[in-house]
């Protein structure tokens, strides 16, 4: 029998999941902050439909730039930065991804990593191995890709 | 039949993203199929009305009062199109403006969801 993603076996009750994928830097392309706000949105989502909806970010490939801490976009474009808005996720407890071995071919440490621990987030961005993305995206109910 | 949310991030100029996301509605659409397309980004200005037709560009404004006409739910994201100057008044009869809850909520709903383009 095959199965729709919307009809999993056994997940009909549970909320609906949709990972959004960012695989572009920060401000060369609005698409990272589109896929951050689309994210948020998730939240209220269920305004319009009987169910929650919930999101997680990943961020693979150029994407995993956006995640460098000490972001001066307000300095130098003034406007908000895309690190303001992961804390935020963050602090939210929104599940974030973050592609290790992009990271490692962009020699980018996990120290310089943006954490939101002073807004008390109980959450960091999680830094995975391309696998457990993989899992996500065979997981979630739909996927967005920015 | 399925329903399929289409997330469209390019502007009407500039790339043929725009025609393709609106020929693949057609063809969903001519399938049988439920249909939302969801204008994002720069493509909020598929929405804006007072369109012209020249040779050398995109034109899709008849393209979509027809998807329209055929159930399709088109909706230009409020944020997106405020930013750019469009408001509600400068908006194609018939083209709702909504918040992106909107959107996530319908693509949640869907037994597809696909986005195309962005600059």
């Amino acid at each position: 029998m095959s199965l729709s993603a919307n009809d999993k076996e056994g997940e009909n009750n549970m909320a609906k999941s949709i990972l959004f994928v960012i695989s572009r830097p920060p401000y060369k392309s609005e698409n990272p902050k589109l896929a951050i706000t689309h994210a948020m949105a998730c939240f209220v989502a269920d305004m319009h439909i009987d169910e929650e909806v919930e999101p997680v970010v990943a961020f693979v490939g150029d994407g995993v730039l956006n995640c460098i801490k000490n972001q001066r976009s307000q300095e130098f474009y003034g406007i908000i930065s895309t690190e303001q808005h992961i804390k935020n996720q963050l602090a939210s407890d929104m599940r974030m991804l973050v592609c290790k071995e992009d990271l490692y071919r962009l020699d980018i440490k996990p120290e310089r990593l943006i954490n939101a621990r002073d807004m008390g987030a109980d959450i960091d961005l999680n830094v995975v191995g391309f696998n457990e993305v993989q899992k996500e995206m065979e997981r979630c109910d739909q996927m967005m890709w920015f | 039949m399925a329903t399929i949310s289409i997330g469209l991030f390019s502007s009407l100029i500039g790339s043929m993203n725009s025609d393709f996301a609106v020929k693949l509605a057609e063809t969903a659409v001519n399938k049988g199929h439920s249909v939302n397309l969801w204008f994002s980004g720069n493509a909020v200005t598929l929405a804006r009305k007072g369109q012209k037709s020249f040779k050398d560009y995109s034109y899709l404004a008849e393209r979509l009062k027809a998807l329209q006409e055929n159930g399709v739910a088109i909706v230009a994201c409020e944020a997106c199109a405020a930013a750019r100057g469009i408001h509600k008044d400068d908006v194609i009869e018939g083209i709702a403006v909504h918040s992106m809850d909107w959107y996530v909520a319908r693509a949640a709903k869907s037994d597809r969801v696909l986005h195309i383009g962005g600059e």
